[in-house]
């Protein structure tokens, strides 16, 4: 692997840029592997290479239908914060947050994590009520958010409108000033490239078709389009179509796939400083480095595998936009685009073992997986490596829909589901 | 945004309908003697099926009435919609409400 350093940019330059090697080799899959993650987004590269370098399994492979990071690893709007309300969810996600400060510097890749800080609007007494419960939660669990009247969001976000004269005003918001971004493609990307480095073999235009069991049902092989690939533990991470491959092995989830989109405006010069949510009248916005604004839309009210999604769900996110930041009225959107998430009962994620030996379930994320990207891929790895959960993802079972224990996070996406 | 058919209005634009997830599951009976497992496949699991799915929709902003639909979860085509108590026009799943 060619690590990039300030001398390595330097010396490629002398060479006019034309020593750069590709970042990952391109693998044809062997016959057999120690453990198969299927899926090659975000969680599931990051889990192979998690597996690679902290657990020492060298033989792993991750295999993807499509091209890596082209599913939801691409599509969503990258925010990421762990402001969420219960003990079992704070911990997780913070898990998450913690690992990104330092990830760029710990894969040698720039994921160009931005702890901008992510605000979030109340719109009324409850709105304030609600906010203030998640913050003081938040404060016992030890991450940080913090309450601003309106006069301190707008000092915070100056584009914002405070005024009294819109239909919902701004009463205050949480912010949490942790939270923030990351560059989507790069996450990806960085962990193809730590992975690949250690011996993880990243098998594109690679789709499971059937999952094969022993004897005694523990598994030992997939069936793929390129062929039946053996392995004793296979980790499924296929967000939206998780239902569709725990399907091969005869699982059936507690799972509904929607679509969920996305929208970016034409690139201007940095105006937003910070993440700006509102759960009551649906925004959610933040500036790209580029410069576009990165806007998320709801979901559609129905199950689909499309990748698409209805107009009218995205002019009723941008209707509340334009009014709480009347300056981006005039501005034009370049592209939307669907993504299709996989929602819970309880809006909480699903990573644990499965009633099949040898396969375990990394699912459940709706839409709001991104943030919890490398914990989730660090977690996941462990279960795996362990054949247990780590204590951080061990209330995160499938059991719990049958024992009650339900992490009930209405607020996953601080959008209304 | 889709043209649902109504069986009892006709076509109409999908802002009058409600969606209400998978059709034809039956509440398991009598409740004293369900195990958890089987409240958990009635409450949460779901096929969530990649193709051709039968589901619930309500008109709820019209004359607010139930029915199914047959729609390819692959392309969002309707296929068919019919009345609740009808059993799917493919022939295909169980023919519980």
């Amino acid at each position: 692997m060619q690590k990039f350093s300030a001398w390595s940019l330097l010396k490629q330059a002398f060479g006019g840029h034309r020593g750069w090697q590709p970042q990952w080799r391109r693998a044809a899959p062997q016959s057999s592997y120690d453990a198969i993650i299927v899926g090659g987004g975000g969680h599931g590269l990051g889990a192979a290479y998690y597996l690679a370098s902290e657990h020492g399994m060298n033989r792993v492979a991750v295999l993807e239908k499509g091209w890596i990071g082209g599913g939801n690893t691409g599509r969503n709007t990258t925010v990421i914060r762990s402001n969420y309300l219960f003990d079992e969810s704070a911990r997780l996600y913070d898990h998450a947050v913690k690992m990104w400060r330092d990830l760029s510097q710990h894969l040698n890749y720039n994921v160009m994590y931005s702890p901008r800080g992510v605000l979030m609007l109340a719109h009324s007494v409850h709105d304030m009520q609600v906010s203030k419960r998640h913050i003081h939660a938040n404060r016992c669990n030890g991450v940080d958010n913090e309450w601003l009247s309106p006069a301190e969001c707008k000092a915070f976000c100056p584009p914002l409108n405070i005024g009294h004269d819109i239909r919902y005003p701004v009463l205050g918001g949480a912010l949490q000033r942790r939270g923030g971004t990351a560059r989507h493609d790069a996450v990806a990307w960085g962990y193809a490239r730590a992975a690949d480095a250690l011996g993880v073999d990243i098998v594109e235009n690679c789709e499971v078709t059937g999952i094969c069991r022993d004897a005694n049902g523990a598994v030992e092989a997939v069936e793929t389009t390129r062929g039946r690939i053996g392995s004793r533990k296979i980790g499924v991470a296929a967000a939206g179509n998780s239902s569709v491959v725990m399907g091969l092995a005869g699982i059936r989830l507690p799972l509904e796939s929607f679509p969920l989109q996305a929208l970016v405006s034409e690139p201007i010069k940095p105006v937003l400083p910070c993440v700006v949510m509102s759960n009551a009248i649906h925004a959610y916005v933040s500036q790209s480095d580029k410069g576009e604004l990165v806007i998320g839309a709801g979901t559609d009210a129905y199950t689909s595998y499309t990748q698409r999604g209805a107009l009218h769900v995205n002019l009723h996110t941008l209707a509340a936009i334009c009014e709480l930041f009347p300056a981006f009225r005039r501005l034009r959107m370049l592209r939307n685009w669907g993504g299709i998430v996989d929602v819970s009962p309880d809006r909480s994620p699903i990573i644990c073992k499965t009633a099949v030996p040898g396969l375990y379930l990394n699912c459940g994320w709706g839409t709001g997986g991104f943030k919890a990207t490398p914990g989730s891929a660090h977690l996941f790895a462990w279960t795996i490596a362990h054949d247990e959960p780590h204590p951080l993802n061990a209330p995160f079972t499938l059991e719990r829909f049958r024992d009650g224990l339900l992490i009930d996070e209405a607020a996953a996406a601080a959008v209304a589901h | 945004m889709l043209l649902i058919h109504c069986p009892y209005c006709g076509p109409r634009p999908e802002l009058e309908f409600s969606y209400g997830g998978e059709a034809h599951i039956a509440r398991p009976s009598p409740p004293e003697s369900v195990s958890a497992d089987d409240w958990v496949a009635f409450l949460y699991l779901r096929a969530n099926r990649r193709g051709l799915q039968a589901e619930r929709w309500r008109h709820v902003r019209g004359c607010a009435r139930f029915f199914n639909a047959l729609r390819d979860t692959t392309t969002d085509q309707f296929l068919a919609t019919y009345r609740c108590g009808e059993p799917r026009p493919d022939g295909g799943g169980s023919a519980s409400p």
